[in-house]
């Protein structure tokens, strides 16, 4: 620790140039914090996915219907431990940028499906007793200040109801949390029976299946025989796992990984150049100081320390505050207020940030220090 | 401790050359010199005469292409790169003609510098520090930055950087020459006093005859070759 005091003295010796420096580093990873965060939403459920449940839907695309008389014959199916049907309801809430996902749903059925929606058992019972009754989730009830006891009006884009009627209002009975962190807690859930009978048209039509399987290990094997009793019918299934379909889902619009990467590449090799850039002139413009501690006794290795120790120093600085305001600029919640319903800084992305700061420092550094640690005492006093 | 001949320094058959390009340009022909512990030897010479490339083989902070440089009965010339800076920080303090005081670092920092190097607490090396600024008179400007200092301030505080670790050695190259006569005379009398008093064998460089005149031996280097007497 002796050198630090070293160390932090050279990083304030161009003041301005230290501070342009931290600012872009500190930039570049709030941009990585963001970024992980919209990947994280973007593939939402993938990781949280339950690996004990499949998606049925129809062959052809997701917008295509199923019958709903296929839940009781997966049920027959050998490894199928229950089925349960969901259908996109795609209404509005006042605009159509406060975009949440509604859907009909049987209310026990599903609620033993997901149990990772947390609803307390007074409130389950308030939604069995109410036709008109949906539960949400919190994330959604926060959003728009509801709470139990409000009537909640919805505009239909699909399903219109009474004879061309848009407009469905509902009584929200139940505000359900999440178990885990990436729970999704933006749906709001209301009843199937309410939904079926009053609509106009479909009647008797879902939009997908979600399966539970008794073996998770026999998932794929159970998702072929479900397509496999479906095959050459009017309605073919595509089964597929949770993940699976989460991810197909995430990547209508392209890989959203490698996109991501490649964005997060880009900017990473700018802020090495610069931060690198830094390290160079700071060592450049101070050739005859290093030859200095090297002439009164400090070793090739130490002043390569020492270079390297300011690189890293000025990377952890800016790198490990960009992660923090990251975060919490992230917690404060989905920017696009609603599009993107689990956005959270995964702690993984947090960890792999630590390692990019430290991978940062010394990629920038390491190149002036072993420049620092080769100077020629007497040629770099000579030339002072 | 020196030699059993009494001298602290030994240069036997030493030559340098640098190249430039394919030229080779020799600057020290099979030097000898012996300095004798206790001296201060004032070394003289027109410009490009070699003082200063002889000060640095000295100092180690160079290496000669032939023969041999023994310093306090170590043969530094062999040293490793590693064992010749750690010989450095034990033998040899430094003084420079622009006192390349580091000026981010306050006055007592700098002189600090060297005994970052030692097994010295932080406490210790406060009073190592003090205890060399006191000596060149600058106790009340400890924690000044070189900027804020005077030019013969600064070269005291070189003097105090060169003296904390109590060196075998002390080099000077060129102490006075960016000084006022004042001040190059304070620094001058310092070094005097140095020698004198604190029994320190000190070797400058220097092209003025005037603060050769401080020295106790002074030796002339033209060509490569060292003389008692200028060369006409």
């Amino acid at each position: 620790m002796k050198f630090g005091g070293l160390v932090w003295a050279n990083l304030r010796r161009r003041k301005i140039r230290t501070l342009l420096t931290l600012l872009s580093i500190l930039v570049a990873f709030v941009l990585f914090g963001y970024l992980s965060a919209i990947r994280q939403a973007l593939a939402q459920g993938v990781d949280v996915a339950g690996a004990d449940r499949l998606v049925v839907r129809h062959k052809v695309s997701i917008i295509q219907f199923l019958p709903e008389n296929y839940e009781s014959q997966i049920e027959q199916i050998p490894g199928v431990a229950e089925a349960v049907h969901a259908t996109w309801f795609g209404g509005i809430y006042q605009k159509p940028s406060n975009f949440f996902p509604q859907l009909p749903v049987k209310p026990e059925e599903y609620l033993r499906m997901y149990p990772e929606f947390l609803l307390s058992a007074e409130e389950k019972a308030r939604w069995l007793e109410t036709r008109t009754g949906a539960v949400v989730g919190r994330a959604t009830a926060e959003r728009f200040g509801w709470k139990v006891g409000d009537r909640v009006p919805i505009q239909a884009t699909i399903w219109t109801h009474g004879g061309g009627k848009k407009t469905w209002e509902f009584d929200i009975v139940g505000i359900y949390a999440g178990a885990e962190q990436g729970t999704d807690t933006t749906a709001f859930l209301f009843r199937w029976d309410f939904f079926d009978e009053a609509r106009d048209w479909g009647r008797g039509e879902v939009g997908w299946y979600v399966v539970r399987v008794a073996d998770p290990d026999q998932a794929v094997a159970v998702a072929r025989r479900i397509d496999e009793e479906f095959a050459n019918s009017p309605a073919e299934t595509k089964a597929e796992t949770e993940g699976a379909f989460v991810q197909a889902f995430a990547e209508q619009v392209g890989n959203i990984g490698a996109i991501m990467i490649a964005i997060l590449a880009a900017v990473f090799f700018t802020i090495l150049l610069v931060a690198g850039n830094t390290m160079a002139y700071s060592v450049r413009e101070r050739t005859g100081e290093l030859a200095v501690l090297k002439a009164v006794g400090f070793t090739d290795g130490q002043v390569l320390g020492l270079v390297l120790a300011e690189a890293l120093a000025l990377a952890s600085l800016g790198g490990l505050l960009g992660l923090g305001l990251g975060w919490f600029l992230i917690s404060l919640g989905d920017p696009t207020h609603g599009a993107l319903p689990i956005f959270y800084f995964p702690s993984r992305d947090i960890v792999i940030g630590a390692v990019l700061v430290i991978a940062l420092g010394v990629a920038a550094g390491i190149l002036p220090a072993l420049q620092a640690s080769r100077l020629r005492i007497a040629d770099a006093l000579r030339r002072l | 401790m020196s030699g059993a001949d009494g001298n602290l320094v030994h240069v036997d058959g030493v030559s340098k050359f640098f190249r430039r390009g394919s030229e080779e340009i020799h600057v020290l022909e099979g030097l000898d010199l012996q300095v004798p512990e206790g001296d201060f030897l004032a070394l003289m010479g027109p410009s490009g005469s070699g003082k200063s490339t002889l000060l640095n083989l000295i100092g180690g902070l160079d290496r000669p292409n032939k023969g041999e440089v023994t310093v306090n009965g170590e043969r530094i010339d062999r040293l490793s790169e590693r064992k010749l800076a750690a010989w450095r920080a034990r033998h040899v303090g430094l003084v420079f003609q622009f006192y390349n005081l580091l000026p981010v670092l306050s006055a007592a920092r700098n002189v600090e510098l060297p005994l970052l190097l030692t097994h010295l607490s932080k406490a210790e090396r406060r009073k190592h520090v003090e205890s060399a600024l006191g000596v060149v008179g600058l106790s009340h400007r400890m924690r000044h930055l070189p900027g804020e200092l005077s030019g013969g301030e600064q070269q005291r505080v070189g003097i105090a950087r060169g003296i904390v670790t109590d060196p075998t050695l002390i080099l000077c190259d060129e102490p006075t020459g960016d000084l006022d006569r004042k001040s190059g005379d304070e620094v001058l009398d310092l070094l005097q006093a140095l020698n004198r008093q604190h029994k320190k064998t000190i070797i400058m460089v220097t092209h003025d005859p005037h603060a050769a005149a401080w020295a106790s031996r002074r030796l002339y280097l033209d060509k490569g070759q060292l003389s008692t007497e200028p060369v006409v």
